[in-house]
């Protein structure tokens, strides 16, 4: 399988959140919990639905994503890049570009 | 422009105190996220990609310096400093927290604004020509008519949730600037066989995944029977519309699904079983609408030009430039209209910085009579410019970076947010907006080319308007990769069409080459005069088609 | 679930038929189209009361010269989304001159009573307990005070402006 995160909005104010490991939701992909099976992808998906459910972030979901060699993970693709880095039209751009989040 | 009576500010001040306590409901759990998201929608809050996006309706694109002047404090303390325009006369702000928006609402409400409707499967904003009011071709003031259909139209009970989304344009001229035929319901103003002002009122135009025209349901509606008909074409639509599948509930597939006739046939019965009675339009209604629309204290001979103006002209080319192609012609003698461009250079199209909204509105205040308008091309409009005042306007925009003199030119292109901000999008269409900016930025190249309309679009919503750009670019996902069709012929004007797609998809680094082929096919092959719309309609794809892709 | 009617809570002594006219002789039953269409003349002679159903596919046309029969017309909403009754209320009142009670039922919230109630409906049926569907109505009612649209109840001419004032000089 394809390793797994979790990904959603924060109600509060939208920005792009990650599941981390202790269960807590950043706004920094390289920290987030990752899953390797379907049984560790199901237990996001119940994290998710928790999280919704107590009003902390809207639209859960899970991505695929790539691991870097240390295994922190990597978007796939142009839609998750934009939203863990923004847009890429700005010179501001969401606080995982200030980490260095390998932005094109 | 429009001012509110207690009526309406009782109005957007209980809307606003009504979206709070739906914020409220939400964020303690009484309303979940599904409950809560047509409340949201309504109010113009979408969800994005990074963030909530608000939309706020501006009627008819029609603005006060002092609106603008709030826009400009909300971009800086709610948002990050910027606002986009979009293809709707409406403004978009990409950041701000949900916490926040009861705020925005009530700063909104305190100078008459709000986002009502601007989402949601309601009626949108009306929108009408930028230059209503003051196009030389006028026949009518589509703004008067704008206005009635928007109060018409707001919190309306029977038709706050229809199939999907109803889009409502009107023109008051011949020349259709408001791309009426691409409307849900486009209203053109025009005389009856009386010499009264009615409308040919026309249905089911929509762009999206079906691109379709508009057909006329009535050629003449007396402007007493508008709000009695478009609420029986409503009715029925909100009845028959289709409710099983978000891609075919416009009213554009009723249309196509049971034909025009019908169409018109059901209409015409709900419209004879209506009380209609209490929904006519009384010419003293007419007139307290149309009184606050009534031309400003325009100065009588006033120059059409000045001997600085001449001189600048011959001397300056980038104000000669921006006098031949952002200054249009006013019914007042003495007037402009003057385009502000909002397509700088390489620069993202629609969006206005916090600082330029400021500046906008202090030279309304100084030449404008304190009102602007914003286009569905994405830029701004002064409509009430001395002529006299025009190089002083244009040094002002030039320091603001808003005197580009582009408009109607290849680098005045309309491109939607795409996937840089938009949760449906598939590709990006900014970037690309702004190579093709850069690859064109020579004025002379440009006005050797002339009108060429580039809309782009980042998915098949269309938010971007491709099918109806002369050159469409529509960004699709191909396993993962940015992808874009090219369309060719679109028109959103009086003689409406829509694009034909030339070929297979193009890598996004090809766009730009793309476009300079077919061009190039277009300046080798055009008449004397001919523009790129009408060589195309003569010439057909083929040649266009043959150098894009025979070559490879 | 409760029903509100006027502001508060009111008993609900109307079921679902589920026989023809003959057993349910009692009355106070409502049926749906396909009832009504089994035994039309039966339903005809039943002295009442007797109410209908119509789900959101079946305007009020179906059975337009039999609608001053029923003493109650439920309208389903199966979703709050789905707005075709909307468009019913409006023609039981004003095409039909429907006078008896018009009641909401399926999938009605608290921010759409008072859409529903313009548009002609006057009593709703709620998943909530009495009181806090008496409350939900009274902060519904309250939040909006200014209608654009004149509805039945209303009988004034369009835009019309009841009591307002020209503002100061804002915008």
């Amino acid at each position: 399988m394809t390793a797994k995160i979790a990904t959603a909005n924060r109600l509060l104010d939208g920005a792009v959140v990650y599941l981390g490991p202790d269960g807590d939701w950043s706004e920094a992909i390289g920290g987030a919990r990752v899953a390797r099976d379907a049984d560790q992808a199901a237990e996001l998906e119940a994290q998710g639905r928790e999280a919704l459910a107590a009003r902390h972030v809207v639209e859960p979901y899970l991505i695929d994503v790539a691991l870097s060699d240390d295994g922190r993970p990597v978007p796939i693709g142009w839609r998750e890049t934009i939203r863990a880095n923004g847009p890429t039209v700005l010179n501001q751009t969401g606080p995982s570009a200030a980490q260095g989040g390998g932005h094109v | 422009m429009y001012k509110y009576d207690s009526f309406d500010e009782t109005f957007v001040a209980e809307r606003s105190r009504q979206f709070r306590g739906q914020v409220a409901r939400r964020l303690s759990g009484e309303l979940s996220e599904e409950q809560f998201r047509p409340l949201r929608l309504m109010n113009g809050v979408y969800l994005q990609l990074h963030a909530y996006m608000l939309r706020i309706a501006i009627p008819y694109g029609l603005l006060s310096s002092t609106q603008l002047r709030r826009l400009a404090h909300i971009a800086r303390r709610y948002d990050r400093g910027y606002g986009h325009i979009t293809t709707r006369q409406n403004i978009q702000f990409n950041w701000p927290r949900l916490a926040d928006i009861p705020d925005i609402l009530d700063a909104l409400a305190e100078v008459e604004m709000h986002a009502v409707q601007t989402s949601g499967n309601c009626i949108r904003n009306v929108t009408a020509d930028p230059f209503a009011g003051v196009a030389p071709d006028e026949i009518e003031d589509p703004r008067v008519w704008s206005e009635i259909i928007r109060q018409w139209s707001t919190l309306h009970p029977e038709f706050s949730f229809l199939p999907r989304k109803f889009k409502i344009a009107v023109t008051g001229a011949p020349r259709d600037r408001a791309a009426i035929a691409l409307h849900d319901i486009g209203l053109r103003l025009r005389r009856g066989a009386d010499g009264e002002i009615g409308f040919e009122v026309l249905v089911g135009g929509g762009q999206g995944r079906t691109p379709m025209l508009a057909k006329t349901i009535r050629d003449y509606v007396p402007a007493r029977d508008l709000l009695s008909y478009l609420e029986a074409i409503l009715h029925v639509y909100n009845q028959f519309g289709r409710r099983d599948n978000k891609y075919k509930a416009r009213i554009k597939i009723l249309v196509h699904e049971i034909g025009i006739d019908k169409m018109r046939d059901d209409v015409e019965a709900a419209w004879a079983d209506m009380r209609r009675d209490e929904l006519e339009l009384a010419p003293t209604i007419v007139e307290r609408i149309r009184a606050h629309f009534a031309p400003p204290a325009y100065l009588s001979d006033l120059p059409h030009t000045t001997p600085e103006i001449e001189l600048q002209a011959k001397s300056n080319e980038a104000f000669a430039g921006w006098l031949r192609h952002n200054v249009h012609d006013h019914k007042q003698p003495g007037y402009a209209a003057v385009t502000v461009s909002l397509k700088p250079t390489g620069g993202i199209p629609g969006d206005i910085t916090a600082e330029q909204m400021e500046a906008v509105a202090d030279l309304a205040d100084r030449y404008g009579f304190g009102e602007l308008r914003a286009t569905h091309e994405q830029n701004l409009v002064f409509a009430d410019i001395p002529r006299r005042d025009l190089h002083d306007l244009w040094r002002a925009l030039v320091a603001q970076g808003l005197a580009t003199p582009n408009a109607g030119l290849i680098t005045d292109i309309i491109a939607c947010p795409g996937l840089d901000y938009c949760a449906l999008a598939n590709a990006r269409s900014i970037p690309l907006a702004q190579q093709l900016s850069d690859r064109f930025a020579d004025l002379k190249r440009q006005e050797d080319i002339g009108d060429l309309k580039i809309k782009i679009s980042g998915c098949i919503n269309a938010c971007g308007h491709h099918h109806v750009g002369h050159i469409g670019i529509l960004g699709v996902d191909k396993k993962g990769q940015e992808l874009y069709q090219i369309t060719l012929g679109g028109s959103a004007d009086e003689n409406a069409s829509i694009g034909e797609i030339v070929g297979p998809g193009v890598a996004p680094d090809k766009v730009p080459d793309a476009v300079e082929t077919i061009v190039g096919v277009y300046l080798a092959r055009r008449n004397a005069g001919e523009s790129f719309l009408d060589a195309y309609r003569r010439l057909g794809a083929a040649p266009f088609k043959e150098a894009l892709y025979d070559r490879d | 679930m409760t029903v509100i009617r006027n502001g508060r809570v009111v008993p609900d002594s109307w079921r679902p038929a589920r026989g023809g006219p003959a057993a349910e002789k009692a009355g106070h039953v409502y049926v749906t189209p396909d009832q009504w269409a089994a035994d039309p003349d039966g339903w005809r002679a039943h002295p009442g009361p007797i109410g209908l159903r119509l789900a959101s596919d079946q305007p009020p046309a179906m059975l337009a010269d039999d609608l001053g029969r029923f003493d109650l017309i439920l309208l389903e909403f199966p979703a709050f989304t789905d707005g075709r009754a909307y468009s019913y209320a409006r023609q039981l009142r004003e095409r039909h001159g429907y006078a008896g009670e018009l009641r909401a039922v399926g999938d009605v919230l608290r921010d759409q009573l008072l859409f529903m109630f313009r548009c002609g409906i006057d009593s709703f049926e709620v998943d909530l307990g009495g009181n806090a569907a008496a409350e939900a109505w009274a902060e519904a009612a309250a939040e909006i005070s200014v209608w654009y649209q004149s509805m039945p109840a209303d009988r004034r001419p369009p835009l019309a402006r009841p009591g307002a004032r020209r503002a100061g000089g804002r915008g």
